[in-house]
């Protein structure tokens, strides 16, 4: 089953110098483990490509059932240097919840996932 | 010892909402104000200003927002801590000073004023000795620079604050003080935790995290169901509601709109988030993988379980150097084919920027309302309404940059049809002031604390 991440995730996210960070967070605690599985680096680098320049580094949280990523060269130079309309990457949070899931129908089914429209 | 102590976030940066301050106070009881001013460039702002007129280098709004607070501050001895104090933190606590004196509180306020993080006069000396202060994110020596900086200033921590406050301030200025120092400063004072007591210390540095941005956590700018979140017009800003064994509840005053939750609070937990296991700060590096967070109650948040240990031997130096100019002009194109249409002029300004013989360092052409914010990752959308081109450029020389920003205007008479917007007239040419972390040890930065009356 197709599965659109903004609909089983809320996100956030901010900037430090050319860096972008989004913090994903699992809509409910007993879909996170699926967040970890699926949202990899290189899924995520795969994703943002064209769109960023450099790498994609993870960390979890699973105390606030969360993944923080970081887009390395995500801003133009970032701060005052940039010349991006989201120069301090306030928008790349629902950027990333554009991403499409393929979840198997049996796991989408047994976790009550919202099937992409 | 309180059982309880409320520290009230009354701005999240320098332009925060004006009433935010007020009402913190006025809403209910509380008794800190916390007001965060301070971004990584608005340093280098504020040393403009102060090269300009030397009684100036401050957050003049904290003047004015001291004032918005003033009598009930007096009365009911709420303390104010803020970072307002730019790169002269002295003459802001003199202008407050003088408020006080005007409004009839002469002598009834106690200042605190925390020096010591700047370090530009300073700068060549240190180098001389060998601080290379490099690049933390290119690990570019400073030198490559040194001509075009305009300020630098250490990030100090909570020691200095806890000290005006000991000495009796009501009202305590800083410099570049770090945001989350503003919070955990008087929850140390008061609770008299130890300055190795490094969970404690985590725990106030995690609820300044919380808290610093303002209502950041209390529903602005929140994604989670945020069609349902009530009445943000009359939004209310965080509280801290903190405990002498290093927990405590996020809350807002009652009749407040915006919410609190455990949705809104991790939210803002994760914003401008690095390795969530080590938040570095001068004071303590926070585990922000041990944080717990469970409702308890209306729009009130229970925070619990915080880590910490030892800090390293640096200091974190905000640098801020000029670095060329910059300036973005926008035209709006109209249906039908309006992409098609800004497309065109974009490829017309481009050639002939080049048969002008400009150069910059970049130039980027962004499609509003088509792909501007998230670029190939939008789905193309058949027959918009309208475009924005938005159209900048980079680079050292600032006369090409003046002189593209005469490029935009022509294009509505002699490019592309069906375009508008351009009452705002030409685009601004903008110095560029550029941020450059480096690190400093410790041993370096001394700083002063002064209690004026």
């Amino acid at each position: 089953m197709k599965v659109r991440l903004v609909d089983i995730a809320h996100a956030r996210s901010g900037d430090k110098g050319d860096t972008a960070n989004v913090g994903v967070i699992a809509l409910q605690p007993n879909w996170y483990p699926l967040l970890v599985r699926e949202l990899t680096e290189e899924r995520v680098a795969q994703h943002f490509r064209g769109v960023i320049t450099g790498d994609v580094q993870r960390y979890e949280l699973p105390n606030l059932n969360a993944l923080n990523f970081l887009l390395h060269g995500a801003l133009d130079g970032g701060g005052t240097l940039s010349l991006k309309t989201d120069a301090q990457g306030k928008v790349f949070s629902t950027a990333l919840l554009r991403m499409m899931l393929d979840v198997p129908d049996r796991e989408a089914t047994a976790l009550g996932l919202p099937s992409a429209r | 010892m309180k059982q309880v102590v409320r520290v009230a976030a009354g701005q999240g940066f320098w332009g925060d909402w004006l009433e935010a301050p007020r009402r913190q106070v006025e809403g209910g009881p509380v008794d800190y104000l916390m007001l965060d001013y301070l971004a990584e460039v608005t340093m280098s702002i504020l040393q403009k200003q102060k090269e300009r007129d030397p009684r100036m280098g401050y957050a003049r709004d904290f003047v004015g927002a001291v004032e918005s607070v003033l009598p009930a501050i007096v009365e009911r001895g709420v303390r104010v801590i803020a970072n307002a104090g730019g790169v002269n933190p002295v003459a802001c606590a003199e202008a407050v000073r003088d408020l006080a004196a005007a409004k009839g509180a002469g002598g009834k306020v106690r200042i605190g004023v925390v020096t010591g993080d700047d370090l530009l006069p300073r700068l060549d000396d240190l180098i001389a000795r060998g601080h290379a202060l490099a690049n933390m994110d290119t690990g570019e020596s400073l030198s490559l620079v040194r001509d075009r900086v305009l300020s630098a200033n250490a990030y100090i921590g909570s020691t200095p604050i806890v000290e005006a406050l000991e000495r009796g301030a009501q009202v305590v200025i800083t410099g570049r003080s770090t945001d989350t120092a503003l919070t955990m400063a008087p929850l140390r004072y008061e609770f008299g935790w130890r300055a190795d007591d490094w969970d404690r210390l985590a725990a106030g540095i995690v609820a300044g995290h919380i808290i610093e941005c303002g209502a950041q956590c209390s529903g602005g700018n929140c994604l989670f169901d945020w069609r349902g979140i009530p009445d943000l017009a009359n939004v209310g800003y965080p509280i801290v509601n903190a405990h002498a064994d290093g927990t405590f509840e996020i809350s807002k005053h009652l009749g407040t709109g915006g919410r609190i939750s455990v949705q809104t609070v991790s939210e803002q937990l994760v914003y401008e988030m690095g390795d969530p296991h080590s938040y570095i700060t001068p004071d303590v590096i926070a585990d922000f993988t041990t944080i717990r967070l469970e409702p308890a109650g209306d729009d009130r948040v229970r925070v619990f379980g915080i880590g910490g240990r030892p800090p390293t031997d640096k200091l974190k130096v905000s640098i801020a150097y000029r670095a060329g100019f910059k300036a973005v002009g926008t035209l709006v194109y109209a249906w039908p084919d309006a992409l098609e249409k800004a497309q065109l002029a974009d490829r017309v300004l481009r050639e002939r920027l080049d048969r002008l013989g400009l150069r910059f360092d970049k130039i980027m052409t962004e499609f509003v309302g088509a792909s501007a914010t998230h670029g190939p990752l939008a789905e193309p959308r058949a027959d918009l309404p309208e475009v924005q081109l938005r159209f900048g450029v980079r680079g050292d020389n600032r006369a090409a940059v003046e002189r593209f920003t005469r490029e935009i205007a022509p294009l509505v008479l002699n490019g592309p049809p069906s375009v508008t917007g351009f009452a705002g007239g030409r685009p601004k040419v903008e110095e560029i002031v550029a941020y450059w972390p480096a690190l400093i040890d410790k041993t370096e930065v001394r700083t002063a604390v002064e209690v004026i009356a």
